[in-house]
């Protein structure tokens, strides 16, 4: 499957998940900030590309699971280095650039693009 | 006693399918504001969409929760779709048909039909499509924590389950 292909395939899913137009899912959009997402809509994403791809997607794979809570990971609202090598490590489809300098626990769901979502399930369609 | 809207479990294949029924009927207060005369026109109490919506979530929410033993407090967290394409007055029967589409630790989605059945002919036929998303609380993406009791699945609940004859755990 192109990559093509897949963002045509996700493109499908958020316009049915978050009831956006097709023209506004472009690569770069921001499923918070530009597409409306909600919390809960991210489970709906998860539940439908698992469908749409015949992937398995474990919990905290494709979003960010409970870094938030860990002392460990967050301190005074920014995450700290050791959260953020964590969270990079577990999530090559992101791209962190740009927010590492001041790494804010409340900017991380503007990481989240359309790209990112089409680069995760590019790997894991190729690791099937 | 919680606000149930379903009288009944007729069917359950679990972590599959729960069909629950509803009998509407003309001593509910709701039919007498849905809808009132008024304008010139005669009443026309019919059971309201919402409240059918409703029978829904408990009816899948019921099929969601026994699938994990009643440990998760199961909360209806979208309405991805409820279309509806007639009226369903007192005196018929809605049969909630309910079906888990996806599940895992954080929640599931389920698709749904909504029956209308009536008990002088045995006729019935689709009336409405409504697909749900449940969320399991205590699974939530931000970690916040909330009463150990299970407040979802209370007495209300116990007592419909116990009536139709589902062990609850």
């Amino acid at each position: 499957m192109t990559r093509e292909e897949i963002f045509g395939k996700v493109r499908t899913i958020l316009v049915d998940a978050l009831a956006v137009d097709e023209d506004e899912v472009t690569l770069d959009s921001v499923l918070t900030k530009d597409l409306g997402a909600e919390s809960i809509d991210f489970l709906d994403i998860v539940f439908k590309l698992e469908q749409a791809f015949g992937i398995k997607i474990p919990q905290g794979e494709l979003f960010p699971d409970n870094v938030a809570q860990d002392p460990e990971y967050v301190k005074d609202g920014k995450v700290t280095p050791k959260g953020v090598a964590t969270i990079k490590a577990r999530m090559p489809h992101v791209d962190f650039s740009g927010w590492e300098s001041n790494p804010e626990i409340g900017k991380i769901a503007e990481l989240f693009t359309v790209q990112s979502l089409v680069s995760f399930v590019e790997a894991k369609v190729a690791a099937k | 006693m919680r606000w149930m809207w379903i009288d009944r479990i007729v069917l359950l294949e679990p972590a599959k399918r729960l069909v629950a029924i509803k009998n509407v009927s003309m001593a509910e207060e709701q039919l007498h504001d849905h809808f009132a005369a008024g304008g010139g026109e005669p009443a026309l109490p019919v059971m309201p969409a919402s409240l059918m919506v409703e029978g829904m979530a408990q009816t899948a929410g019921i099929l969601v929760g026994h699938a994990e033993g009643f440990r998760e407090k199961v909360i209806l967290a979208k309405v991805s779709r409820a279309e509806f394409s007639e009226e369903v007055p007192p005196g018929f029967t809605i049969r909630y048909d309910a079906r888990v589409e996806q599940m895992g630790p954080s929640g599931a989605s389920t698709a749904g039909t909504v029956e209308r059945v009536d008990p002088a002919t045995g006729d019935s036929r689709v009336i409405g499509r409504i697909d749900l998303m449940f969320s399991h609380l205590d699974q939530n993406m931000s970690g916040e924590k909330f009463p150990e009791e299970n407040f979802v699945f209370g007495e209300g609940f116990r007592t419909l389950l116990r009536q139709s004859g589902v062990a609850t755990g």
